[in-house]
């Protein structure tokens, strides 16, 4: 009897828990911020590790300078520097696979920050390595391979921009004159404090492309390093995110990607369980047909994901830089000028500057495959003049229709031999007067440049108006967020101008609606006469 | 007057449900071409792919009826009395003159009415619908061995739509022709069509 009853409540009780949480449980799942969801499912990376580099001895040393941190390391991570070295992070150069034509920053020009040659000491600011400051780099000494770059968790390691790769090691002003003063980094505490390569480690150069925040790529700024959702749904923390070595890392320090020679369409797909030579496409993840919509799968074939994903570049805080003309700089009286936003848009240093943000980007058949010009090219000023020029058509199965950022300038050429002058920007020293940045003159900076590049020289120079394609790839946007139908398939939509392919909506026979219309109008214009005239008969009838 | 049952219910049934899918494609369709804007490319594409497979399946049942009444022997072409029929719409009617034509439940269709529907059947419907689908699975005719760009599948298309659209104008304004001018109408609707017994004296 009592057994029973004891029963009885505890059936009471055990409904009456399940109501409370059947109530309590959905609303709790709601309520939790997304913010929270994505905290729990961030990357453990301490737990992750075997090693706490704060318990090795060699590390807890005062190192004298960067150098010494690098010795550190390869004291354990024997092979590590080897790896680093076969990079192109090292190398700056690569070859071009179909041409055999050797590329990379070491050998080409561009119409940014133009060449790296005799400009060392600044752009070797983003050299995965130490003291790259003349000609004579040593290319084959393990101990100037810069680990902390790209390793560094803390935030507190920067590279000196004009310490040819070093940080400072004494406090330091940059840029000269600015009041901004550079403090030596504590290497003992950074190399204690080592990891993985992270949004911040990758975009500390990549972000800063050209000389400052998101003047390079276009799909790439400072506001990678934390996106929201809106502006990059892969890196942004409520978003997946993901970290730049997700897709673009291959093993062995191995990266991923290039800007030379682009994966356009993967046939390959998935990378797992096979992988194939680049993990960092679309497709490597997403698979050959990665939408619910089999109609919107067809369009695979011939329009790459980006084009449709990435509305517009530049979406991030920061605007991107879509026009430089060098021929307007050296004017110290007119001084830096800034635009409404804030946008320094004349630097007597770099001359004038068009930015923009929200890009729409323009649209090119494309295969992956670049023309890239270096150092001593013939060029006819004449007609336009490609830093570099995607390859791609409609009849080419490997080409897709992809989108670019079209940058623009205006540089120095020689007139006599035509080709794009080298410009010594960078004084090697303090004596050094030949730079642009320290007498603000032309002639000797081209002739310097042009003797450090081993090219000749006439000695004289006009301008020349360049274009360079960037092929636009980050930013992706949600899903929401992406290009509608309607936005390529009408006339004068995104696609306008693209050709070699039928687009519904943008596209017609011409003739063909001409005489459809005509039929059309005749058919109506018979009926109208027919049936008036049988009003106007109608009295005949009886 | 004698009232003849003319249009079975499967028949009326088809040909309203066909109006409605067709006006149904004419409107998305123009929108795909660019015509105008309204629903937007999507929403118009999506109706229209819609559109097309209702016509599908209609097509199918309407082919079966046709074989299993027999009501196909209504559209057998003759010349027979064509050149009437031409004299009867271009003279004949505004004089008042009778119909040459009378219609039975045997012989529902007049020549003209033959061909043209005849027509509307054997050539506009099926390249439509043929073009359409080739449309919707462009992307698999290389694997079915079927190589066409998808310019051409449009145009012929786009051809086609035109040559329905100046149908459908004739066609809607020809039912005012009737008896009265909604005596076809009606018999579309109802199945029966009041015939005048003898028509009048000729001539007056």
């Amino acid at each position: 009897m009592r057994d029973k009853r004891v029963l009885w409540w505890m059936l009471l009780g055990f409904l009456l828990v399940s109501l409370a949480a059947v109530q309590v449980l959905p609303a709790y799942a709601e309520s939790t911020p997304v913010s929270v969801a994505v905290q729990e499912q961030e990357r453990q990376v301490d737990d992750e590790s075997t090693a706490d580099h704060t318990k090795f001895e060699i590390l807890k040393q005062d190192f004298k300078n960067a150098v010494e941190v690098t010795k550190a390391c390869l004291s354990c991570h024997t092979e590590a520097a080897k790896q680093v070295m076969a990079t192109y992070h090292w190398t700056w150069e690569r070859t071009d696979l179909p041409t055999g034509k050797k590329v990379g920053k070491k050998v080409v020009i561009n119409n940014f920050c133009v060449a790296v040659v005799s400009n060392w000491r600044r752009c070797t600011s983003c050299h995965a390595g130490y003291g790259w400051k003349d000609a004579n780099f040593d290319f084959t000494n393990e101990e100037l391979v810069d680990c902390l770059v790209c390793h560094d968790t803390t935030g507190k390691y920067k590279k000196f921009p004009p310490g040819a790769g070093h940080p400072v090691y004494e406090p330091k002003e940059f840029p000269p004159g600015s009041g901004k003063i550079w403090e030596p980094p504590n290497l003992s505490e950074i190399a204690q404090h080592v990891g993985p390569t992270s949004r911040n480690t990758c975009g500390a150069c990549h972000f800063y492309g050209g000389g400052g925040d998101g003047v390079k790529h276009g799909d790439m700024d400072s506001t990678l390093k934390a996106p929201p959702k809106e502006v990059d749904v892969h890196m942004s923390p409520e978003g997946a995110n993901l970290v730049c070595s997700d897709c673009h890392y291959k093993g062995t320090h191995r990266i991923s990607g290039s800007r030379y020679h682009v994966t356009a369409k993967d046939p390959h797909g998935k990378d797992l369980p096979v992988p194939d030579e680049n993990p960092a496409t679309c497709e490597s993840c997403h698979g050959l047909a990665p939408m619910k919509d089999a109609k919107l799968n067809d369009h695979v074939d011939k329009v790459a994901c980006q084009t449709c994903h990435i509305p517009a570049f530049a979406r991030g805080d920061k605007p991107t830089k879509m026009w430089w003309d060098w021929s307007k700089a050296g004017d110290k009286e007119r001084g830096v000028e800034k635009d409404e936003n804030g946008w320094v848009t004349y630097d007597p240093k770099k001359g004038e500057f068009i930015w923009a943000k929200n890009v729409t980007p323009t649209y090119l058949w494309f295969n992956g495959k670049m023309d890239v010009m270096t150092l001593g090219e013939k060029i006819d000023p004449t007609q336009e003049v490609y830093i570099n020029k995607p390859h791609g058509s409609p009849d080419d199965p490997e080409s897709r229709i992809y989108p670019f950022k079209v940058f623009r300038g205006k540089q120095g050429y020689d007139p006599v031999n035509k080709v794009l002058l080298v410009p010594h920007l960078m004084p090697y020293n303090e004596e050094d007067k030949t730079a642009f940045w320290a007498s603000f003159k032309w002639g000797p900076a081209f002739e310097e440049g042009m003797k450090a590049a081993g090219l000749s020289y006439s000695g004289k120079y006009d301008w020349v108006e360049t274009t360079m394609y960037w092929p636009i790839t980050h930013m992706v946007a949600p899903k929401e967020k992406a290009l509608q139908c309607g936005d390529c398939h009408t006339k004068g939509g995104r696609l306008e101008g693209v050709p070699g392919v039928y687009i519904p909506g943008r596209d017609r026979v011409a003739w063909l609606d001409t005489v459809g219309w005509t039929l059309t109008g005749l058919a109506l214009l018979g009926v109208i006469i027919h049936g008036g005239m049988r009003i106007a008969t109608a009295s005949r009838k009886k | 007057m004698r009232r003849v049952y003319l249009y079975t219910r499967y028949e009326r049934f088809w040909h309203w449900a066909q109006a409605l899918i067709l006006i149904g494609l004419g409107l998305t369709g123009a929108e795909i071409h660019g015509v105008y804007r309204w629903l937007g490319f999507e929403e118009a594409y999506e109706l229209h792919t819609y559109f097309g497979w209702a016509l599908v399946v209609l097509v199918a049942f309407t082919i079966f009826w046709h074989f299993t009444t027999g009501q196909w022997k209504q559209y057998i072409p003759t010349l027979d009395r064509v050149d009437a029929m031409i004299r009867f719409y271009t003279v004949g009617m505004f004089r008042g003159e009778p119909h040459p034509y009378k219609k039975t439940e045997l012989s529902k269709l007049n020549p003209l009415q033959r061909l043209t529907y005849l027509g509307f059947k054997i050539i506009i419907v099926p390249v439509l619908g043929t073009t359409g689908l080739l449309m919707i699975y462009y992307n698999r005719l290389p694997e079915w061995g079927i190589h066409v760009s998808l310019g051409t599948l449009a145009a012929i298309h786009t051809a086609a739509a035109f040559l329905l659209l100046a149908f459908f104008i004739v066609h809607v304004y020809m039912t005012t022709t009737g008896h009265t001018v909604f005596s076809n109408i009606k018999a579309m609707i109802t199945g029966y069509e009041e015939i005048p017994e003898e028509s009048p004296a000729a001539g007056d």
